[in-house]
C-alpha cells in the first residue's frame, strides 16, 4: 500500500492536493481512501491530508504513522512540532519539501535516515496561504515518484478535482503540474509502497493501568482566560500588521478593540502596541485603522529584516 | 452503477437522494454539515425534487421530521453528538408517535472536555429511545445503509424511526470508492412510504401520543414499541436478502469475519472495526485462530445472532469506544447479558480504546489476543483497560504541567 501524507496551511490547497492524488490512483485502478485533517478550520494554520492507495481493499484507517512520502508545501512548518510533519518517518520515507534551501541543508538540519528531495519554491508570495498552485504542484510531484501514474492520469484528475475553476485557471495549474511531473521523473520509483506490520514480531503498545487521581488534579481546573497565553498563535501568521508611529494618531481604543485576538495593548503613553506572541496576522486591524497607519509585511519578509538587524 | 470517490458525508447526501426523500430539516454541526450541504445544493440546482427548512435547534429539527412523517412524507435529517443531545427530549417523543423517518448521526465525542473527533457517546445515548440504529464501518455501507433503513423503519410491522451511524473524521471527511444505485433502482427498492393512519393534516388536527395516566395504557404503548423494535430483526434479513438480490451486496446484521474456526475473538461497532481486520488478518498469518465481529443492527440487539456465533470460542475482547462513567464499555455489557448463563460463553475481555478519535493501532489489536490467550490459559477473563500508553500519559502530565504553572500564577494574582 501506498501511505502519503501532505502538509501545509489552511489555504495552500492540500485537501485538493490528496483529492488530485487520490482520484488518479483511483482512475489508475487503484483502492484508494483520502482524507484532511484540520484542528482549528482557519487560513494560515497547520493542516495535513493524506491519501492510501492499494491494489487491494483498504482497511486501515486514520492518520498515516509511517508514511511512504511526506509532502511539504510551506517549509515553516517543517520545525514545528505541532504540525507533525516528521512523525513516523524512517530510512523508507522520502521527504519532499517545497523549499529555497537545498536538500543537504534539510539533511543536516534534521538529521535525519529519510531521504530528501527539494520541490524548488517558484516566486515568492506575500501572503504564504497563497502559495500558487502548490497544491497541484505536491500533487504532480507524488504522482511522478509512486512511478504508477501516467501523465494523462494525472491530467485528467487534475481537471476533474479542479472543475469548478475557470478554464484558464485549470490551464495553468495543468501546465505547471506537468512541468513538475517531468522534473521529479529522474527519480520515479524512489517512493515504494510500505508494508504491514507482523503480528510474530511487534513493539508492545508500552500500555499502562490508568492511575487514580483526586479531582484536585484531575478535574478541568482552568477557568481563567490566561490560560490561551502559553499557546503562541503568532506562528500562525503568514501576514504581519505593523504600526507606522509616525502616521498613528493615538486612537488606540479602534484598533485594540475591534482585534479579535486581544492582541493589541495599549501602552501607558496611550499609543497601541501588537503583541506579535499571539497576533494571528487576520489583519482586521489593518482595515480599521483610520489613519492608515498600519501595514501588512509578509512574516517571512519580517523576519528576514529582523534576523539582518540583529546580525 | 458508477462507482466513485465520496466522503463518508456524501454517501449518506446520496442515501438520502437515492431514497427519494420528500422533506429535510436542517441544523449544522461538526462533522455533520457537509451532509446538509450537497442537498441543499442540489435541490438549489433542481437536480433533486426536496424541500428543505432550516431550523432554529435540533430539538425543532427532530420535532419536524416526526411531523413530516406523520402528516405522510418520507423525511430525513442529520446530525451529530452536542446536536443529538440537544434534541434528545424529541428523540424519544417522535420513537413514541412511531413516526418513520431516517436521521443520520456522524459520531463524535461528547463534552466535557469538548472535542470534534468520534467516539460513541452520542449514539449510546439514543440507545433506549426506539430508534432503530444500523452502525456503518464504510463509506458504501452509509449509502446503502439509508436505503435499508427507511425500508426497515417504514416496515408496517416496526414502523419506528431509524438512525444510520457513521464516524467523524475517519469516514465522514473520508473519500472512498462508493458504488452508486441508479435512481430508479433505489427508487423500486425503497417504494413509497405508505403512512397508514398516520394522518397529520395541518387542516384536520388530531391528537397523537397523547397523556396517558395510570400505567396501564403507558406500559402498553411502551412495551409495543419495545416489541416493534425486535419484529425488526426478521424483517431485517427479508429486506437485506432483497437489497443483495438487487445490488449484490450482503449486510448480515452481524458482519462476521473469519469466524468459521476462530477462537479468539475481537468485537467492535463502526469503522475502527476495518482497522480489527487488517490485524485479524496479520494475526493469522502468524498461525492465530483470530475472528472479527461487528454489529450492523444495534437496536434491536440481536442477541440470539450473538450466541450462535461466540458460544463455544475460547475468548471474546469487546472494544467499546464509549465509556459509561461507573460501569465501563457499553457493548461489553451487552455481549455478556446475550452470553449469560451458558455452558460454554467464551471468556469475555472489556477494553476502551478510540475515546475521542483517539487511533488504535495494530500493535495494540496484536497485544489484546495476547491477553486473550492467557486469559484462555488461565482461565480467567482480564480486568478491563482503557488503551492508553505510557507515552500518551507523559504527554498528559506536560499539559497538567502548564495547567498547574497557570493556576499557581492565577492564585498569585
Amino acid at each position: 500500500m501506498f501511505r502519503i501524507r501532505f502538509h501545509g496551511r489552511g489555504g495552500q490547497g492540500m485537501k485538493t492536493a490528496s483529492r488530485i492524488l487520490g482520484t488518479a490512483f483511483f482512475n489508475a485502478g487503484y483502492e484508494v481512501q483520502d482524507a484532511p485533517r484540520y484542528g482549528a478550520e482557519r487560513r494560515g494554520a497547520p493542516i495535513f491530508a493524506y491519501v492510501r492507495a492499494d491494489r487491494e481493499t483498504i482497511n486501515e484507517r486514520g492518520i498515516i504513522d509511517r508514511p511512504d512520502l511526506v509532502c511539504v508545501a510551506d517549509d515553516t512548518l517543517v520545525g514545528m512540532p505541532a504540525a507533525g510533519v516528521v512523525q513516523g518517518m524512517d530510512a523508507h520515507t522520502v521527504l519532499l519539501i517545497n523549499s529555497h534551501e537545498t536538500a543537504e541543508t534539510w539533511q543536516k538540519r534534521l538529521n535525519t535516515e529519510a531521504r530528501i528531495l527539494i520541490l524548488t519554491a517558484t516566486e515568492d508570495v506575500e501572503d504564504r496561504a497563497e502559495l500558487p498552485y502548490i497544491g497541484s504542484r505536491c500533487a504532480a510531484a507524488a504522482a511522478a515518484l509512486t512511478n504508477v501514474i501516467e501523465r494523462e492520469t494525472l491530467v485528467a484528475a487534475l481537471t476533474e478535482e479542479l472543475g469548478h475553476l475557470p478554464a484558464d485557471i485549470i490551464a495553468q495549474n495543468r501546465e505547471i503540474a506537468l512541468r513538475v511531473f517531468d522534473e521529479m521523473a529522474q527519480h520515479a520509483g524512489l517512493v515504494a509502497p510500505g508494508s504491514m506490520p507482523s503480528a510474530n514480531d511487534y513493539d508492545s503498545p508500552d500500555w499502562i493501568e490508568m492511575p487514580f487521581e483526586n479531582a484536585a488534579i484531575s478535574n478541568l481546573a482552568i477557568h481563567a482566560g490566561a490560560t490561551s497565553v502559553m499557546v503562541r498563535t503568532g506562528l500562525w501568521r503568514t501576514m504581519r500588521p505593523v504600526i507606522n508611529y509616525p502616521k498613528c494618531s493615538g486612537c488606540a481604543w479602534i484598533c485594540s478593540t475591534y482585534c479579535p485576538d486581544g492582541a493589541i495593548n495599549v501602552r501607558a503613553d496611550g499609543f497601541p502596541e501588537i503583541d506579535y506572541d499571539h497576533c494571528k496576522g487576520c489583519l482586521v486591524c489593518v482595515a480599521q485603522c483610520p489613519p492608515h497607519a498600519i501595514e501588512s509585511i509578509a512574516e517571512h519578509v519580517a523576519r528576514e529584516q529582523e534576523a539582518e538587524a540583529s546580525a | 452503477m458508477t462507482r466513485k470517490l465520496l466522503t463518508g458525508n456524501s454517501a449518506a447526501a446520496w442515501g438520502a437522494r437515492l431514497a427519494g426523500v420528500d422533506y429535510i430539516p436542517a441544523f449544522p454541526i461538526t462533522p455533520q454539515t457537509e451532509i446538509i450541504e450537497d442537498l441543499a445544493g442540489w435541490i438549489d440546482r433542481g437536480e433533486m425534487d426536496a424541500r428543505m427548512v432550516t431550523l432554529e435547534s435540533e430539538h425543532s429539527m427532530i420535532t419536524a421530521a416526526g411531523s413530516a412523517a406523520s402528516s405522510g412524507v418520507r423525511a430525513f435529517t442529520a446530525t451529530s453528538s452536542q446536536g443529538l443531545l440537544y434534541g434528545m427530549e424529541m428523540v424519544y417523543t417522535v420513537a413514541g408517535w412511531r413516526t418513520p423517518f431516517v436521521m443520520v448521526n456522524v459520531s463524535r465525542g461528547l463534552a466535557s472536555p469538548i472535542t470534534l473527533e468520534s467516539d460513541h457517546n452520542d449514539i449510546m445515548a439514543a440507545r433506549d429511545s426506539g430508534f432503530l440504529q444500523i452502525h456503518c464501518a464504510t463509506c458504501q455501507e452509509i449509502a446503502d445503509a439509508i436505503l435499508i433503513a427507511y425500508r426497515l423503519a417504514e416496515h408496517p410491522d416496526v414502523r419506528m424511526p431509524a438512525i444510520v451511524n457513521l464516524d467523524g473524521f475517519y469516514l465522514s471527511f473520508t473519500r472512498e470508492p462508493v458504488d452508486l444505485a441508479k435512481t430508479s433502482e433505489a427508487s423500486a427498492f425503497v417504494g413509497e412510504y405508505d403512512p397508514e393512519n398516520l394522518q397529520f393534516k395541518g387542516n384536520s388536527p388530531l391528537s397523537q401520543a397523547m397523556a396517558v395516566l395510570g400505567g396501564g395504557p403507558y406500559s402498553y404503548f411502551r412495551y409495543e414499541a419495545h416489541l416493534a423494535v425486535q419484529k425488526a430483526l426478521s424483517v431485517y434479513d427479508e429486506i437485506i436478502d432483497e437489497f443483495e438480490d438487487r445490488f449484490g451486496r450482503r449486510y448480515d446484521m452481524i458482519d462476521s469475519y473469519q469466524m468459521e474456526d476462530a477462537e479468539y475473538v475481537i468485537v467492535m461497532l463502526g469503522s475502527f472495526s476495518t482497522k480489527a481486520r487488517d490485524a485479524v488478518d496479520s494475526l493469522r498469518a502468524a498461525g492465530w485462530k483470530a475472528g472479527l465481529l461487528r454489529p450492523r443492527l444495534f437496536r434491536p440487539f440481536p442477541r440470539q445472532q450473538i450466541r450462535q456465533l461466540l458460544l463455544g470460542r475460547r475468548a471474546v475482547a469487546v472494544i467499546d469506544q464509549n465509556i459509561s462513567m461507573g460501569m465501563g464499555g457499553v457493548l461489553h455489557s451487552e455481549f455478556a447479558t446475550a452470553l449469560y448463563g451458558a455452558n460454554d460463553a467464551p471468556l469475555l475481555a472489556s477494553y476502551i480504546g478510540g475515546l475521542g478519535g483517539r487511533d488504535i493501532s495494530q500493535q495494540e489489536f496484536f497485544a489484546i489476543a495476547d491477553e486473550l490467550r492467557q486469559a484462555d490459559e488461565r482461565g480467567e477473563a482480564p480486568s478491563p483497560r482503557l488503551l492508553y500508553t505510557e507515552h500518551e500519559l507523559t504527554e498528559m502530565r506536560k499539559l497538567q504541567a502548564i495547567a498547574q504553572a497557570e493556576h499557581a500564577e492565577i492564585n498569585q494574582n
